[in-house]
């Protein structure tokens, strides 16, 4: 067992609904008990989506355990296909009847429909919700595409003289951090060089545009998380040549179109001048010069965690204090971004050792998920998100793309947003008692509201951490204390144990002013 | 008309949601799969918790193979979350599906955790699996597990006893109206902390709050309490009758309750007139949810003017439901339980003016043109007694309103 306050994903079933709810002409069987519709109101609240996801539950209860679970399963398949004719039946399982073990795959596939019938095995105790949508769109796509397999050896058509080269966007799913905005953003980076959009998928695609797949002359992995399997599949059997360059951020943008250009042999020199992005020069003028070296944590996705990374480092001029991922399977990557910026990476889903880490890190800007935000209000530390889980509010109205130019313009925002101005930061930092703007209130530019949880957080947060009361036995001397509280807030956490930590070595005991200014300093900030 | 199908509905799970802001030193650990985690925090995620009162702790693999490993799991689960949050007075294990499933004894653990805890903590357990219970009912099983640990009420003392959660200010305005009446004591059920229960005995009478409460009842009703038949206090007419209802047990003229409710009925109705315009005639159309369905209707129909095509209910008690019964038209169609896609054709082709849903379902048949009012902001919201009367009848105004508003 696991405690756990937060789950950064859901069981791989809700995988399987993205991917189903993505896609018209597929209908997705659940043998789940009653309650775990709960789902569909991701789709209809969250992501307000118009029509219920195309999935049918059986429902079971208590008083049909006793009885033929499997005649349900049964009925419900039959029911699903004469009601909404699908051209692609899934079945799968949620975790309860995982347990009571049905086989509702075996079942439909012996019911002698004519249609296709998948059967998905998506073991609830084990993975989790990007495995599942990552797995069952393999196997949709391979269990379609299966006899157009070429024989091994023939070497795909050249594309002919004249025309466009085509791209596949694999990845996007229903409940997708952005997926509606990125799509349109990519589509129109490469139409600016030159090639064509062939099939987006699963988001949007029908089952025949999923069976067009292969005419296209490469995939887009657009997220790792949930196409790579599908992406790896069709390079093996359809040659077909897979860009896993993310264009999250200006510089992995500009990676992401040479790379285009290379696997089709375009020049794509003229479109890399970022002049549709304002975020290159919003990050150079003056006004950014404040945000040199604060100290982010980012977690997320691996994915949105690595891209972000890049972007703070190298094009905000952050400071990367923490590095995580909540996705195991997508590990490597993100330990070896932490290796490139000199942290200790964080692989892990349990809530509880990031809201430890952040803790401890103190720092001055959290990106991460939803989960997050809670850490961020516990500890009092501005916070924006950058990848899934997300809640309503990360489903905007307006065009919120993450990818491309606009994307980093979008992010540009996003980011600075939480922090304090730069003016006002000065302001407290060389007037400490004013009644307006003074420590525990929230930037003014955020407004009255935000604040009302600030003071609270800031009593319960940073001053219990397990960090700080392994240090208990040094003493900081009343005067010292209050030299401290002169230090602005967002940076007090780590001045606090920076100067613990220097005192332990140096074997000081009581902590007083001059100790406070060694550590300053020894350290530097 | 009783149905069986595919039911859209909660699981017991989500009455967590509210209990645990009622209950204010509880919390609430679920032991289930990453399902009923994910339930919880697409219910209650929206929200931002520096510290969260619910959790859960989810089984693995491993602890699907055996069951005393479980046990020696959950202990240590209980212990890391104790240690996180001593400020916990009542700890309640809730079972879920995959808990039921394997058989895991919850009730067993509970008491042993008890005893190693005795003195710091009460840990209680219930079932809200959505094998067993739908939406509501989980609170009805956590404030039935509630009962046997209330203190005993004295022989010869008598007590009121509402049970049901009302939010606060519900709940301060009804012990303000039963003490005009001069009833008294009056406790609420559950209680606001749970270092204050509320005793039980023969001289309690239980005055049910919400129409859910059955098992809670009837565990009361086991003790000794006598159960007071009346409808539930929906709407003028329902709170007087449920006031009426504790008042002639107590054995209090019925002069002193029409003295004592006048002036909050005078007030409620000129409330309720703003709101009667938009809603007589209307249609409206209840899919089953909370049990709330039939007071709500009979409210709506009664004092609202409305007329009633359909009023699903996932569970119909008859005994706790004789008195609204016999308020509701003989024309009402009736629908216990669900066969969801069959419901939706019934109600494509009634075309109600308005339909009460769940949030699975709204948008769509918004899409779709129907109008609709999610029916789980009725349980999150104040709406019992006099004074709430015109918010309640706003509730479902609303939706109603704003389709004319909107030119978009």
């Amino acid at each position: 067992m696991q405690l756990t306050l937060w789950t950064y994903e859901g069981p791989p079933h809700i995988g399987a609904m993205r991917v189903a709810a993505s896609l018209d002409g597929v209908h997705l069987v659940l043998h789940a008990p009653q309650g775990d519709t709960y789902a569909d109101l991701l789709f209809t609240m969250i992501a307000r989506s118009e029509r219920r996801p195309p999935v049918t539950y059986t429902t079971f209860q208590a008083r049909e355990l006793g009885g033929d679970t499997a005649e349900l399963v049964k009925a419900s398949v039959s029911d699903a296909y004469e009601r909404f004719k699908p051209q692609v039946l899934m079945v799968g399982e949620a975790c309860t009847a995982e347990l009571i073990q049905d086989q509702p795959g075996a079942l439909a596939r012996g019911m002698g429909l004519p249609i296709p019938v998948l059967s998905l095995e998506l073991p609830a105790y084990a993975r989790k919700e990007c495995w599942g949508a990552n797995e069952t769109f393999y196997q949709l796509v391979r269990g379609l595409l299966r006899a157009q397999v070429p024989e091994a050896g023939r070497k795909p058509a050249p594309r002919p003289a004249g025309q466009r080269p085509r791209a596949n966007l694999l990845g996007p799913t229903a409940l997708g951090f952005r997926c509606r905005d990125d799509v349109i953003e990519v589509r129109q980076l490469l139409a600016a060089i030159g090639v064509d959009v062939h099939v987006v998928a699963p988001l949007g695609a029908s089952a025949q545009d999923l069976l067009r797949i292969p005419e296209a002359d490469f995939n887009v992995c657009l997220y790792p998380e949930t196409a790579d399997q599908t992406c790896d599949w069709l390079e093996r059997m359809f040659g077909m040549p897979t860009v896993k360059t993310v264009p999250i951020g200006i510089g992995a943008t500009r990676d992401f179109l040479d790379e285009v250009g290379r696997v089709t042999g375009i020049d794509v020199a003229h479109a890399k001048a970022p002049n549709s992005s304002r975020m290159p020069w919003y990050s150079r003028s003056v006004d950014s010069t404040y945000l040199t070296g604060k100290r982010v944590f980012i977690f997320g996705d691996a994915t949105h965690a690595v891209a972000a990374a890049r972007i703070c480092a190298e094009e905000l001029g952050f400071t990367i204090v923490g590095l995580g991922t909540y996705a195991r399977e997508f590990a490597r990557d993100v330990r070896e971004c932490a290796r490139r910026y000199g942290v200790d990476p964080l692989i892990t889903d349990d809530y509880l050792e990031v809201e430890a880490r952040a803790a401890q890190l103190q720092p001055e800007l959290m990106l991460g998920t939803q989960m997050e935000r809670h850490i961020a209000k516990r500890l009092g530390v501005p916070c924006a998100v950058i990848s899934a889980p997300v809640h309503v509010q990360d489903f905007p109205a307006r065009y919120a793309p993450q990818m491309g130019f606009e994307g980093a313009n979008v992010i540009f925002d996003t980011w600075v947003h939480p922090l304090m101005m730069g003016l006002e930061e000065h302001l407290i930092t060389m007037f400490r008692e004013d009644f307006e703007f003074h420590d525990a209130a929230t930037p003014s530019h955020l407004g009255s509201g935000a604040g009302r949880d600030r003071p609270s957080a800031i009593e319960t947060g940073p001053t219990v951490t397990p960090a700080e009361a392994s240090h208990s036995d040094i003493r900081w001397a009343a005067e010292a204390e209050q030299e401290l509280k002169k230090i602005p807030f967002f940076v007090r956490g780590k001045a606090r144990r920076n100067t613990e930590r220097f005192a332990e070595e140096q074997g000081i005991q009581t902590i007083t002013v001059e100790t406070l200014y060694d550590a300053k300093a020894h350290f530097g900030r | 008309m009783r149905e069986r199908g595919q039911r859209q509905v909660f699981c017991g799970l989500a009455g967590i949601v509210w209990l645990h802001r009622k209950i204010q030193d509880a919390f609430f650990l679920v032991v289930g799969s990453r399902t009923c985690a994910h339930l919880l925090q697409s219910a209650a995620g929206v929200m931002i918790f520096a510290e969260p009162r619910f959790a859960t702790a989810i089984l693995h693999e491993r602890d699907l193979a055996g069951l005393a490993d479980c046990n020696q799991e959950l202990d240590r689960i209980v212990a890391e979350l104790l240690g996180r949050r001593p400020d916990i007075g009542t700890l309640f294990l809730v079972g879920s599906c995959p808990s039921e499933v394997i058989k895991l004894d919850l009730a067993k653990a509970a008491e042993r955790l008890s005893a190693a805890y005795h003195g710091r903590v009460r840990i209680l357990d219930y079932s809200a699996s959505g094998l067993e219970t739908t939406f509501t009912q989980g609170e009805d099983a956590c404030l039935r597990a509630l009962v046997p640990e209330l203190p005993s009420l004295p022989d010869g003392a008598r007590s009121l006893l509402v049970v049901g959660t009302l939010p606060d200010v519900v709940e301060d305005q009804f012990a303000r109206l039963f003490a005009e009446l001069g009833i008294s004591p009056v406790h609420f059920l559950p209680p606001r902390h749970t270092s204050a229960f509320p005793p039980l005995g023969s001289g309690t009478l239980v005055l049910l709050a919400q129409p859910f409460v059955g098992d809670t009842a009837r565990a009361c009703q086991a003790r000794g309490a006598r159960i007071l038949q009346a409808p539930y206090p929906f709407g003028v007419e329902g709170t007087l009758a449920w006031l009426r209802a504790a008042a002639q047990a107590w054995g209090i003229d019925e002069e002193v309750v029409t003295a004592v409710t006048a002036p909050a009925i005078t007030r409620a109705e000129r409330g309720l007139a703003h709101h009667r315009s938009e809603l007589a005639g209307k249609r409206i159309s209840f899919l089953p949810d909370s049990q709330l369905e039939i007071p709500l209707a009979r409210f709506l129909q009664r004092e609202c003017g409305m007329t009633l095509v359909e009023v699903g209910t996932p569970f119909l008690d008859r005994q706790l439901m004789a008195q609204e019964l016999d308020l509701l038209p003989d024309s009402v169609r009736l629908s216990e339980g669900q066969d969801l896609e069959r419901q939706l054709d019934r109600l494509r082709a009634d075309q109600p003016d308005l339909t009460v849903c769940g949030l699975g379902l709204a948008n769509p048949l918004e899409a779709e043109g129907l109008r609709t009012k999610w029916s789980i902001e009725l349980v999150f919201s104040p709406v019992h007694g006099f004074d709430q009367a015109a918010d309640l009848a706003e509730l479902f105004a609303r939706p109603l309103r704003r389709g004319a508003l909107l030119r978009v």
